[in-house]
């Protein structure tokens, strides 16, 4: 059972690690001061879900693992992080599509997560869900602005999501182990949340003046800890120090 | 206006600061007054983001989830220094935009000490404790200048420097009484950001173009050479309390002076850096005008998003 609940911990918390560490790449090379700021603000909040999560997850696994274990001291295959996340800087259309297709699926899913029976989840994601709307409403707004800006911004952005939403599909799988956590009432059925999120993603579009991408074919593999090929280098940079200094107090 | 006029005007502003008033922007001031601010505060702005740069290199590397959390919001605070001192210089009628264009055609400064490498995580201790050390030094006399946007920026600034200074020496505290690969890291981070720090407090006052005037306006109220050897004072000790060392033979205290007596700074060094040939003041120019260049389409993008916004509660007013 606490195995379950751990393993289920870094699928929650990979994402806000993976995202978190992404958007620390862009800080100081934002369009403007103002979004330089935003962004870092982002990338503070889900650093900081994320060691909340650890934390938890240091005491169920015990043995004097610490949150820094869990974060930097894994192979690549025990990341359970969605693909999506992972998805490279490529442009700031990239940041923004990968934001908003995030965001709006972690706000549904912290929106259930408040009623999970275990505590320390439920206390997590209440104070998360604070934090979540406001990147959702930052990164729609970006969204809509993008799309409805200039001529060359709506084909920025619409790019981005075009690419980007093969990697929608995978938020709604649900893995054997997160089963059994639905079942007991500790995990949310993202398979429940799939028509909100696709309605909801799909009314922003709409007002932005973006198409809806009708693709069809979807990638999956990050639950399972099959990651694209951009992981291993986020990991390089993650891990440096704790690879080649083990077992230091920094 | 008369010459005289203008001679009585500069007469009554000079008297003003005299008695420790501040000067707000809507005030009359000298042309000259007006253009030394807008040199010294962008100078400051530019140098709070090209400072970004050097410490925003170790965020995806930091070796631990508190200290990646500690640095970004670090770099994040002086992205808010950033931003107070380019709304403050606005406030003397120059455009942020302009002030983009001097910096990214070379033509405003920043403070050079910027353009060294930051080449293992015990600099981002080094840069914390000696550079936001050295920054606090010349800044706590700026909350009283004469400029009040200046003043008010620089206490909001001051707090938050103060806290960076701490939180750099806390990162080499835990380096020094760690394992020997860690305290060796922090001794070479010294021994690189040393000097650079001293030269950070500006040329020798000999050689300080700027001085005279500044201390008038209060822009300055000690000379470098006072202010290094503030630096030095404060900071040996703490050195001596890490347990690393200062990488200067000549450094002794002076019982007799009762300050710490130093070895000769390479002035030539400086000058090299300062006129664009350190080790990365082409990497530093060059990745703020890539973000610049490259974030112009989303800046373009809001800016029509923001116009048809406002057109379209115009048509409704109608
Ligand atoms: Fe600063
Ligand atoms: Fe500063
Ligand atoms: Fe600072």
């Amino acid at each position: 059972m606490k195995k379950n609940v751990y393993q289920y911990i870094l699928s929650i918390a990979d994402n806000s690690l993976i995202l978190g560490q992404r958007l620390g790449e862009l800080c100081g090379h934002g369009p403007n001061l103002e979004t330089d700021i935003a962004l870092t603000n982002i990338s503070l909040d889900l650093l900081g879900q994320t060691r909340s999560y650890f934390q938890y997850a240091a005491l169920l696994a015990g043995d004097d693992k610490t949150e820094d274990d869990i974060a930097f001291i894994r192979i690549e295959r025990e990341y359970r992080s969605i693909l999506l996340v992972e998805q490279p800087n490529t442009h700031f259309g990239y940041v923004i599509a990968r934001q908003f297709l995030f965001d709006v699926y972690h706000l549904l899913f912290m929106e259930k997560l408040q009623f999970s029976k275990d505590e320390t989840l439920s206390a997590i994601a209440k104070k998360g869900i604070k934090e979540v709307s406001y990147h959702e409403r930052f990164s729609s707004d970006w969204v809509k602005r993008l799309g409805d800006g200039t001529e060359v911004s709506k084909l920025k952005m619409q790019e981005a999501i075009n690419d980007l939403w093969r990697y929608t599909d995978e938020m709604f799988h649900v893995s054997a182990s997160d089963k059994a956590m639905i079942s007991e009432g500790i995990g949310v059925d993202v398979v429940a949340l799939k028509e909100r999120y696709y309605a909801k993603v799909t009314e922003v579009l709409s007002d932005a003046m973006l198409e809806v991408p009708e693709g069809k074919y979807f990638q999956k593999g990050g639950k399972e800890g099959i990651h694209t090929e951009h992981m291993g280098y986020i990991l390089s940079d993650l891990q440096y120090m704790q690879r080649s200094y083990p077992n230091m107090k920094w | 206006m008369s010459e005289e006029n203008i001679k009585n005007l500069e007469e009554i502003f000079e008297a003003r600061i005299a008695r420790d008033e501040k000067i707000e922007p809507k005030d009359w001031m000298p042309e000259k007054y007006r253009k030394t601010h807008i040199r010294q505060m962008s100078q400051h702005a530019h140098s709070e983001i090209i400072g970004m740069l050097p410490e925003g290199n170790w965020i995806t590397r930091a070796p631990s989830l508190r200290r990646k959390v500690a640095l970004l919001a670090k770099v994040q605070d002086e992205a808010g220094h950033g931003l107070y001192l380019y709304s403050a210089c606005e406030t003397l009628g120059i455009s942020r935009d302009e002030l983009y264009d001097q910096l990214h055609s070379g033509k405003a400064k920043y403070s050079s000490i910027f353009n060294y490498p930051t080449v293992s995580w015990a600099d981002m201790g080094a840069v914390g404790w000696l550079v936001d050390g050295a920054a606090i030094i010349n800044q706590v006399p700026l909350c009283n200048t004469s400029f009040g946007p200046y003043a008010r920026a620089m206490v909001r600034v001051c707090k938050e420097e103060s806290f960076h200074q701490r939180q750099g020496f806390e990162i080499m505290l835990s380096l020094c009484r760690g394992s020997k690969e860690q305290k060796a890291m922090a001794q070479d981070a010294l021994n690189r950001w040393w000097w650079p720090s001293l030269m950070m407090l500006g040329p020798v006052d000999a050689e300080s173009v700027h001085t005279e005037q500044s201390m008038k306006w209060k822009l300055k109220r000690k000379t470098n050479d006072e202010l290094r050897q503030q630096f030095i004072d404060q900071t040996v000790p703490q050195a001596d309390l890490l347990g690393i060392t200062v990488p200067d033979p000549d450094l002794k205290w002076n019982e007799e002076t009762g300050h710490y007596d130093f070895g000769e700074i390479d002035w030539d060094e400086f000058w090299q850096v300062v006129k664009g040939h350190g080790p990365c003041n082409k990497e530093r120019l060059s990745a703020r005008v890539n973000a610049w260049d490259e974030g112009k389409w989303v800046r373009d993008a809001a800016m029509a998003h923001a116009e048809k916004k406002e057109l379209n509660k115009l048509k409704e007013v109608v």
